[in-house]
């Protein structure tokens, strides 16, 4: 599998560190309460088709990625490095 | 025999080589198999199950009879496939699965014993006693079966990992792919043409046809050498695709150095490639099946198609006097080729009742053939027609089934062939691999002007993909006689009929798999083996499931294909994992002090990638604990000196920095004075803590954080994180210092004085105080001291710019050894750390919170900090948790030993009673005893409970006090003095 690091261009899968689905950049405020902390932390769909994930090009320019993937087929849909997320 | 005046060998240098003990003589350009032939050594080979005598059947890698073991000792290669083994001079072979030998093979009393060894017998049969499954059966099953084995020695062959990248690959060099890669080349992007054969061109070195009015094998010569002078095209022959992956990506395996006796000096014997190709086209040809009928496995019984290979190609006939036994025209071309190079042709037998003769042999249309003589070579051939039977006799009887197209590639990625029924085989579905053409005869394409054709228009397609406009290329002229096959599985009648000739599974195991309700395809695969040996069912596949379609009585494509899985022909482990063995395992990370270290006589042991000296012996001691103890005294009394370069140090500056730090640590660290350092803990969203260490506050807006060396990574991974998704709109930068800085601890009560003699400006109590830190000048030198310790001694850390890491250490442990002291290793520190309590990640496991390690008041409650909410879950916070505790023997067993549980007394040590467990254990110079930190239910409050401590893996059992973990020094006045 490869994958387009938007600064360092196509690269294999393995100068990446895999972290799982990109749920993990909606950091609940502290007092959120318990259930959104779990849903945060825990609770992840496990279903085929589109995913949104974050990937670390560790092997490369250290970027975090969030990237859009077919879990199924491995086609990625977009790349955009996570620091732009919310802009 | 060799034929006069065929074949593409090198008559002018002959070569010598044995199999089985047997010398014999070949030609340079043959193949172990065509040698032999040539020699007319036609029993090769023992089946897997029923060591029936097998010959070489087919003339690629898809083989499945001519399995031999080449080379002697550690060199040795098991199950070579005496079809693609190139020869050279001196070869070796030597047969398999025989005893004790080829011609007198014992095990082959399992063929007479047949009737009751058929599918599924080992299943019904070893079923009980239980017992005996491992301990009985197994063994002995494996003992009769299987293929060639290892030598058991160390292979002394490299073996590489190579990596490539292109614009188009064009997998196989027939006529297809050869137009494919012309193609694609002539238009200027960069091209790779694989091919696993010696000879690039396919089947165009194997027929008589002709390209453009030249012969087949010519134009292909001209055409490779024509792609090998242009800059952008990489020929890669003798290389395998081995499976089509995600994103382009590709495997290959090189076979290197087969073909020479022996792999030169420096070189390789085979290279395992990863190539990436924007775009790609599979024309990968086709592999001949078999028609199954009575004994139709004996050897002199082979592939039409392969026998045109021996003859046209090799100069070879593997008879006198030839039968064809064909269900299409194709097959029809062996008996005129045959014929034309003077070789006897006695019949051709065509299932086919209008069939027609292409040339002057007897051709009998209508009829099969229904059974083979001869055990260890065919003798003769029984022909079942209308008007009744006929035996043959004939030393080579040519089999052709029609044609199946090497789909194999296009179903790597979970796609399904499609049933063609033109050509009653499959053909690939499009669009199976995102960014694959396919083109030629694994397109169903089978004659070789539409391979031509069909390799222009799969590389256009290709190049319009890229936005590249294709040449303008003719296609040159060739044969496009139409294929016509009538489909024939297998000839009805009694006997074994063989199917997968390497697993030795037969028509009727098939129909038996059915009987049995194992009617999809992948339970049939799994209850007779068809297509699980080496070969995969590369022969046998479309024949075992159109048998099943038929026994179940539904069609082909209903019933379908079992799973396509890479690699497409084996691929030795060596090759794989090639470089990761020895040294080449895993990088090795070396300090500023190595070189002094080793000097030193000190043993390294790994701490992830690091290597880091366990302790400096002297000449006068025999054991490591001496020499432990004699560092632990010179610290704890003098002066010692430790390279702690290893612990990852991180420079984060900024604007922001005080508050990334607020937020990933614990405790405040915007309230930090400059020039101070402060101790950190660090949690993990969960609650849970992640690591621990010191932090320095350099300047308003620049710190340097310093990580275990086990955690380095991960949090160097977790700030860029915090960064760059959780508040990319804070001003600060963070910057791996690791390998910049070499840093030294000096510790002891003469470690100023040690300092003292070093730095441009001496330092004092007054403006060094414990904990503070700052810039100072080493022999000219700029570097950084910080006042903290590991060690619970008055103690310093000083950093210099790595390129200055060894002459410091070199100078700190002389003055150090001038002053009584010296350098200490990894057990001394260890030890002087457990005396006072500290802990590393033995002890912060990932299952550890704050509260458990007893640093509860660390979580403040002014801010938000990362794991602050989770770290107050009531799973986390309530008693019960196992909590740190130090422990101490008070048993006869003076001897604690880290892993080892801890038990209330009068409790059987059982897991339901377990209480916590031991995780760093010393011996302690300073206080004469052992010393250890562990984690016990509620433990800090249980100081002073004297417990069971069993070590069930070491049989130690003693019993423990448990007590505070700080041992030695408890209100850190050494320290501070």
């Amino acid at each position: 599998m490869r994958l387009p690091c938007p600064i360092c261009g196509e690269r294999d899968r393995r100068e990446f560190y895999y972290q799982g689905a990109a749920v993990m950049l909606e950091r609940p405020a502290p007092d959120a309460g318990e259930d959104a902390w779990d849903e945060y932390l825990h609770l992840r769909d496990n279903s085929p088709g589109d995913l949104d994930e974050l990937w670390s090009h560790d092997a490369g320019c250290g970027a975090w990625l969030k990237v859009t993937r077919n879990v199924s087929t491995h086609e990625i849909r977009s790349v955009i490095l996570a620091r732009e997320v919310r802009q | 025999m060799r034929v006069d005046g065929k074949g593409l060998i090198e008559r002018s240098q002959p070569v010598s080589f044995r199999f089985d003990g047997n010398t014999y003589r070949g030609f340079a350009a043959d193949t172990l198999a065509s040698a032999l032939l040539a020699n007319n050594v036609r029993h090769v080979a023992r089946s897997f199950k029923y060591h029936r005598p097998r010959g070489i059947l087919t003339a690629g890698s898809e083989e499945p009879n001519a399995l031999m073991t080449v080379g002697r000792g550690a060199d040795a290669d098991p199950n070579v496939r005496a079809t693609v083994q190139e020869l050279y001079d001196g070869l070796e072979a030597r047969s398999q699965n025989a005893w004790p030998s080829l011609g007198f093979d014992l095990l082959s009393v399992n063929d007479l014993a047949a009737p009751f060894l058929g599918a599924g017998f080992y299943y019904k049969t070893f079923m009980w006693p239980r017992v005996f499954w491992e301990k009985v059966y197994e063994p002995v099953i494996r003992r009769a079966a299987g293929l060639g084995a290892l030598s058991g020695k160390q292979d002394a062959d490299h073996y590489e990992k190579a990596y490539a990248f292109c614009d188009v690959l064009v997998i196989g060099a027939g006529p297809a792919g050869l137009m494919a890669a012309w193609t694609a080349a002539q238009s200027g992007v960069r091209v790779i043409l694989a091919d696993e054969d010696s000879l690039m061109g396919g089947r165009l070195n194997a027929e008589t046809l002709t390209v453009d009015g030249k012969p087949g094998a010519e134009w292909a010569a001209d055409m490779v050498a024509k792609l090998a002078a242009m800059d952008n095209v990489r020929l890669m022959s003798r290389t395998t695709l081995t499976g089509a992956h995600d994103g382009g990506t590709f495997g290959a395996l090189e076979r290197v150095a087969h073909h020479v006796n022996g792999t030169p000096k420096g070189g390789v014997k085979e290279t395992f490639w990863r190539i990436v190709a924007k775009r790609s086209v599979l024309a990968a040809g086709a592999i001949e099946r078999h028609i199954a009928f009575q004994n139709n496995d004996r050897p002199g019984i082979m592939a039409a198609g392969a026998v045109r290979v021996y003859l046209n190609r090799f100069g070879v006939s593997p008879g006198k006097a030839v039968t064809v036994f064909a269900n299409n025209d194709d097959a029809h071309r062996t008996a005129m080729d045959m014929q034309e190079a003077g070789v006897h042709i006695a019949a051709v037998i065509d299932c086919r009742k209008d069939a027609t003769a292409l040339g002057d042999y007897r051709l009998i249309a209508g009829a099969m053939v229904s059974g083979g003589h001869g055990r260890r070579g065919l003798e003769a051939i029984t022909v079942q027609m209308a008007s009744g039977r006929e035996k043959i006799a004939t030393d080579c009887l040519a089999v052709s089934g029609g044609w199946n197209p090497t789909v194999h590639m296009t179903c790597h990625m979970n796609g399904r062939p499609t049933w063609h029924d033109a050509i009653a085989s499959f053909i690939p579905t499009p669009g199976a691999i995102p960014g694959m053409a396919t083109a030629g005869a694994c397109n169903g394409a089978f004659s070789t002007a539409a391979c031509l054709a069909e390799g222009v228009s799969a590389a256009k397609a290709s190049l319009e993909a890229l936005g590249v406009t294709p040449v303008v290329m003719d296609v040159p002229q060739a044969d496009d006689t139409p294929y016509a096959v009538e489909p024939l599985w297998a000839v009805p009648g009694k006997g074994r009929a063989w199917l997968d000739f390497q697993n030795d599974v037969s028509v009727k195991d098939v129909k038996q798999a059915a009987q049995e309700n194992f009617t999809s395809v992948e339970h049939m695969k799994r209850y007779t083996t068809q297509g699980m040996a080496t070969d995969q069912g590369k022969n046998s596949n479309v024949a075992a499931l159109a048998l099943l379609a038929d026994a179940t009585g539904r069609g082909i494509p209903e019933t379908g294909t079992t799973t396509f899985r890479p690699p497409y022909t084996p691929v030795a482990l060596a090759a794989l994992g090639a470089g990761a063995q020895g040294k080449g395992f895993a990088p090795e990370r070396k300090t500023t002090s190595h070189a002094a270290t080793v000097v030193a006589g000190a043993p390294m042991i790994e701490a992830g990638l690091w290597y880091r000296p366990s302790y400096y012996p002297l000449p006068d001691e025999k054991t490591w604990r001496q020499s432990c103890d004699r560092e632990v005294g010179w610290v704890r009394n003098a002066v010692g000196i430790c390279d702690v370069s290893t612990l990852g140090k991180i420079d984060i500056q900024g604007p922001d920095a005080a508050q990334l730090l607020d937020f990933v640590y614990t405790n405040m660290f915007s309230t930090l004075k400059e020039n101070r350092v402060r101790y950190g803990l660090m949690l993990r969203e969960d609650g849970f803590v992640m690591d621990d260490g010191t932090t320095a506050r350099l300047g308003q807006n620049h710190y340097v954080m310093t990580t275990t060396t086990a955690a380095a990574g991960q949090v160097m991974r977790h700030l860029e994180f915090v960064t760059q998704a959780l508040h990319p709109e804070w001003d600060v930068r963070i910057m791996s210092v690791t390998e910049q800085w070499a840093q030294f601890a000096v510790a002891g009560p003469k470690s100023r004085e040690v300092l003292n003699g070093l730095l441009d400006q001496p330092i004092d109590s007054d403006a060094w105080p414990f904990m503070s830190c700052g810039p100072v000048d080493v022999q000219g030198v700029n570097g950084r001291l910080f006042r903290i310790s590991f060690s619970g001694e008055h103690a310093y850390e000083i950093a210099v710019p790595s390129r200055y890491g060894d002459s410091l250490f070199r100078l700190l442990v002389a003055r150090a050894e001038a002053l009584g002291g010296g350098a200490y290793g990894m057990e001394a520190l260890n030890v002087l750390r457990i005396e006072k309590g500290f802990i590393t990640h033995a002890e912060i496991d990932g299952r550890m919170t704050a509260q458990d390690i007893g640093m509860e008041r660390m979580l403040s409650g002014k801010k938000d900090f990362i794991g602050a909410t989770m770290a107050q879950r009531p799973g986390l916070t309530e008693d019960g948790r196992e909590q740190l505790v130090g422990m101490k023997p008070v048993g006869p067993v003076k001897q604690l030993t880290a892993g080892a549980h801890i038990y209330s007394n009068g409790e059987d040590p059982v897991r339901a009673h377990d209480q916590g467990y031991v995780t760093s254990v010393g011996f302690s110079p300073t206080l004469g005893h052992f010393i250890g930190l562990g984690f016990v239910q509620d433990g800090l409050t249980r100081h002073g409970e004297v417990l069971n401590m069993v070590d069930h893996v070491r049989g130690i059992q003693t019993r423990v006090e448990l007590c505070d973990p700080v041992f030695f020094d408890q209100d850190g006045g050494r320290t501070r003095d």
